[in-house]
């Protein structure tokens, strides 16, 4: 197979991320829409290393899976305290920061 | 074979995809998105990933799904409000993310690379593997291995401080009403 075809695929893959991220309004979803985008980065990184004949890319991938796992644990540490105080878990409804 | 595989593993990543933005309950949300990771592994075994492949199937469709299903359980299902914030949002938002698909095809296609046509180099026996990125991280990229791990000491600290119960928190009392979705 060529590599085009993996780009491609992960071009796809990220715009589905992208796509659920404007559409979803519960944190939860974004979060793992959020994931969609990150695995489709991987699997471009993945195919660049194997077109380059080069594991850089590997430890690049393996690097952005253990920011992905970091950002769902803090991620979830703040949906269960907006649960806990019985906020909405809506992200438009959680405008208190907005300007 | 490798392009029946190829596409298999595309279908299932793309249709794993696709069914966690189109599925209303969050808890089939993040089913639909173990589907999408284990698709993904067996297209990262054909790039010859073996170690990514393992280490996506063990952390994220194990480990990091199963935080992630206690938490849909834990918050339950949220019904998301029909009314739309911005008017149009839900025709407005998938061509945007077409429009992203097409400009990023077109990076991707148009560059001068010329590799990207190919299969690339054969690689050397034990390409990927686990001794090969085992000795690249603790030798090469050990900066990078360390700084990794301090971060996600830094996460699980993060996380127990932001969902630790406060003293001045009233405790959680369920009503018998709300019990049972």
């Amino acid at each position: 197979m060529a590599i085009e075809w993996y780009l491609v695929l992960s071009a796809m893959l990220f715009a589905v991320g992208a796509a659920g991220v404007l559409i979803r309004r519960s944190p939860l979803v974004i979060l793992l829409c959020l994931e969609l985008m990150l695995n489709a980065g991987n699997l471009a990184l993945l195919a660049f290393s194997r077109s380059l004949g080069n594991q850089d890319g590997h430890i690049f991938a393996l690097v952005v899976m253990v920011v992905a796992a970091c950002e769902v644990v803090v991620g979830l540490g703040l949906i269960v305290a907006m649960f806990r105080r019985r906020l909405p878990l809506d992200v438009d409804e959680m405008r208190g920061l907005r300007g | 074979m490798e392009e029946v595989a190829f596409f298999v593993g595309a279908i299932g990543a793309l249709g794993g995809a696709i069914a966690v933005i189109a599925l209303r309950n969050p808890f089939y949300s993040v089913l639909a998105l173990v589907v999408h990771l284990v698709a993904l592994a067996g297209l990262f075994l054909l790039l010859h990933a073996e170690f990514i492949a393992a280490a996506q199937v063990v952390v994220y469709a194990g480990a990091v799904m199963v935080l992630y299903v206690f938490v849909a359980a834990y918050v339950g299902g949220v019904d998301e409000p029909l009314w739309e914030p911005i008017a149009g949002q839900r025709f407005l938002a998938p061509l945007l993310a077409g429009a992203l698909f097409i400009e990023l095809s077109i990076a991707i296609l148009g560059t001068g690379l010329k590799a990207l046509g190919g299969e690339g180099p054969t690689i050397p026996l034990g390409f990927g593997s686990p001794e090969a990125i085992g000795e690249l991280l603790l030798e090469r990229f050990l900066i990078a291995f360390e700084a990794a791990s301090i971060l996600l000491l830094i996460a699980a600290v993060g996380a127990v401080v932001l969902a630790a119960r406060r003293k001045d928190e009233p405790p959680i009392v369920v009503e018998e009403g709300e019990r049972g979705h």
